[in-house]
């Protein structure tokens, strides 16, 4: 019972039972108007039917007695007076009595002035006055008065007909229109609840919920599909960040306990001030690694937040590509794999220069790292540099022989600090990747990871600037 | 290079007694200002060989103080320390007057490296290099771009000829890596891994090799160093 008491005033709360109640009053008052009209109308028609008809009759009537008098007029009347209907007739001496007609009774002085009117009459011999009618009077000479006239009974009738037909309508509209309220305000109460039910499970920290999708396409399911697609986002924001702060755990700590086992040894071995020295020098090395993951960390952080706007300007990829392939190229050759560059000159794109050169260093400084691997088993290949014009778009491609990485695991190593399995005792800090994958979409580009048969090839990919491909 | 005297502008109580302590043992006179118009006062009156300026200072943020000693006409280099450490914060930085740039967290190593190099930049005849250089038998002429060591030449490529020659623009002062991706290759990025030591390595096999006295050092956990150490 309390769930019906908070259910009702729920009900009228909700927005789409105040919409249908308001569409309701609406409708209602345009029927009403509409009605109206379609009376208003009807009865003017047949009032013009009626006067047309009235005075037809009384034109020829008249000619009647202007051609064969009186009695002719009176035998006309007296004749058609018989016949049943609607119609009204009276003829009247000088002194206003009867001579012919079927019209009882009528208000005082009606006959004395010529003309049309409306008036209420008494049929026949009747003296009450309980009729309506609208008739003309016609003054003939010699004192006669004829009066032709026709009951408008049935317009009263039709009034009341679309007076009961609008009553009932109303009434129609209204039951119906509560129903349909009733109804669909229900309907989308429960679904409303259904979300609010929902986001409370999740707020309660239920991640997996998700709200029911109807299937009906509209705004309702529109909106819970949006909601899902939040959640969803959220959740993988959720785990990445676990991962994250699970690998930034285990990446610093690596380090760290290096960095104190050093010392403590210093503390335990060392006599001699040159061994302290050694151990100092050490120690400072590590602190000096870590220092590089946070800054790696903070500017990846200030990428992905989207300050990088400023101090974007032209420059020339091509430059870019050849300058740091010629920095790594010692290292590679002395990791016994070498660098295989091909660089198409003119490659102009808007940007940062700096960021875009420290992009490609991480690609190239991972690719040795990984290609080197297989050089181990005598199977040497270069590490492959290109930079290209693709239609609107420059590339840059790094591409490696070494152990590649499985598809399924391609989205998650572009993580922060994701380094796979196999390479987490491998030297290198897992940032690389992340950077390049930031540093691509700040400069509205995108990084794609893919199969070098066997090995990894990664693909940076900038719209070419504007200025240069004109 | 010792006896510099250093003014050190920076409002993290702890990290500005450290710097005056570390700097003053690496044989060094400094001062130190807690907020940007000490700082300022002390700058204009004082004769520093180099101001280290964090950004965000109370009173008068760093780079405010720079340009206002600029425009005052003290030319006492200026290296800024900033929690910002992104390109365009560079940009803003050297053109606030500022002569080098160094984000946070930095190793003390490198920050005073570069305060030397800056130092020594001040003073001297600075601004205008010479055409050529000599440290022991080692003899690199900047316009022919020759390189000899005792009357020997030695065949550099471009790039290795630029390592040398900011090498010996240096000579007896600790160069780290930063510095040389920096001057030699026009990065300000942090070289992860040991590609520098790759190329100076190369360096050192080329100029070293066959030598009795080594004049390419590594100075651990900072960088290089060449020198003669015959004196």
């Amino acid at each position: 019972m309390t769930l019906q008491g908070s259910y009702l005033p729920k009900l009228f709360r909700a927005t789409a039972f105040k919409l249908s109640f308001y569409y309701l009053v609406t409708f209602a008052i345009f029927a009403f108007l509409a009605l109206g009209y379609v009376a208003w109308n009807a009865t003017k028609v047949l009032n013009d039917q009626i006067v047309d008809t009235i005075e037809a009759e009384i034109a020829g009537l008249a000619d009647q007695y202007r051609t064969a008098g009186i009695r002719r007029l009176v035998a006309i009347v007296d004749r058609r007076a018989r016949q049943p209907g609607a119609s009204l007739y009276l003829v009247t001496n000088f002194a206003g009595e009867r001579i012919a007609g079927n019209v009882g009774s009528l208000p005082p002085g009606t006959l004395n002035e010529a003309g049309q009117r409306e008036v209420d009459y008494g049929r026949a011999e009747d003296e009450a006055r309980d009729h309506r009618a609208i008739v003309r009077v016609f003054l003939l000479p010699g004192g006669f008065r004829l009066l032709v006239g026709r009951d408008v009974e049935e317009r009263a009738r039709i009034r009341e007909i679309i007076g009961r037909a609008f009553g009932v309508s109303l009434l129609l509209v209204g039951v119906l229109g509560c129903l349909g309220a009733w109804f669909v305000t229900k309907r989308v109460l429960k679904r409303v609840d259904d979300m609010t039910g929902t986001t409370e499970r999740i707020m309660a920290g239920d991640l997996s919920g998700r709200v029911q999708i109807a299937g009906t396409g509209d705004e309702l399911d529109r909106l819970a599909q949006n909601l899902n697609a939040m959640l969803d986002r959220i959740g993988e924001l959720m785990v990445g960040l676990t991962e994250v702060s699970n690998n930034i755990a285990h990446d610093l700590k690596t380090p760290l306990t290096r960095l104190r086992n050093r010392a403590d040894e210093a503390l335990r071995v060392a006599s001699s001030p040159d061994q302290l020295r050694t151990a100092l020098e050490g120690v400072i090395e590590e602190s000096d690694g870590l220092i590089r993951i946070f800054n790696a960390l903070l500017m990846i952080a200030r990428l992905e937040a989207g300050h990088q706007n400023t101090g974007m300007a032209d420059f020339d990829v091509s430059e870019v590509a050849r300058g740091i392939a010629e920095l790594y190229e010692p290292l590679a050759e002395e990791a016994g794999i070498g660098l295989d560059v091909a660089v198409e000159p003119g490659l102009i794109i808007t940007g940062s220069r700096e960021l875009m050169g420290q992009a490609v260093a991480n690609l190239i400084d991972n690719a040795i790292k990984y290609g080197s691997k297989a050089a181990s088993s005598g199977d040497a290949q270069p590490v492959l540099v290109r930079a290209l014009r693709e239609g609107d778009a420059v590339t840059v491609t790094v591409a490696d022989r070494g152990p590649g990485i499985p598809a399924e695991d391609r989205d998650r190593v572009l993580g922060r600090f994701v380094r796979l399995e196999a390479a987490r005792s491998r030297p290198g800090f897992g940032l690389g990747l992340s950077l390049a994958a930031a540093v691509s979409r700040i400069h509205g580009g995108t990084l794609t990871l893919s199969d070098n048969g066997p090995g990894l090839r990664v693909t940076l990919s900038f719209p070419a600037s504007a200025a240069a491909a004109a | 290079m010792s006896d510099m005297r250093i003014l050190i502008i920076e409002d993290d109580r702890e990290a500005l007694d450290y710097l005056g302590k570390a700097f003053r043992e690496s044989g060094h006179v400094a001062d130190q200002a807690a907020d940007g118009l000490d700082g300022y006062a002390l700058a204009r009156d004082g004769a520093y060989d180099v101001l280290v300026v964090d950004r965000m200072l109370p009173k008068l943020d760093g780079l405010s103080l720079i340009r206002s000693l600029r425009e005052q006409k003290v030319e006492t280099p200026a290296l800024i320390l900033s929690a910002l450490g992104q390109v365009d914060d560079r940009v803003k930085g050297l053109r606030a007057g500022g002569d080098d740039y160094l984000p946070k967290p930095y190793s003390f190593s490198e920050l005073l490296a570069r305060v030397e190099v800056l130092a020594r930049r001040g003073t001297g005849s600075a601004r205008s290099e010479p055409t050529s250089y000599r440290v022991g038998e080692l003899e690199l002429d900047r316009l022919s771009h020759r390189v000899t060591r005792g009357g020997q030449e030695i065949i550099l490529q471009p790039r290795e000829f630029r390592l040398l020659e900011y090498l010996v623009r240096h000579a007896g002062q600790v160069v780290t890596r930063t510095m040389l991706l920096e001057h030699v290759w026009d990065y300000h990025f942090d070289p992860q891994t040991n590609v520098i030591d790759v190329h100076v390595s190369r360096l050192r096999a080329k100029i070293d090799k066959g030598f009795d006295r080594p004049l390419i050092h590594t100075i651990r956990g900072a960088g290089y160093m060449v020198r003669d150490t015959a004196r």
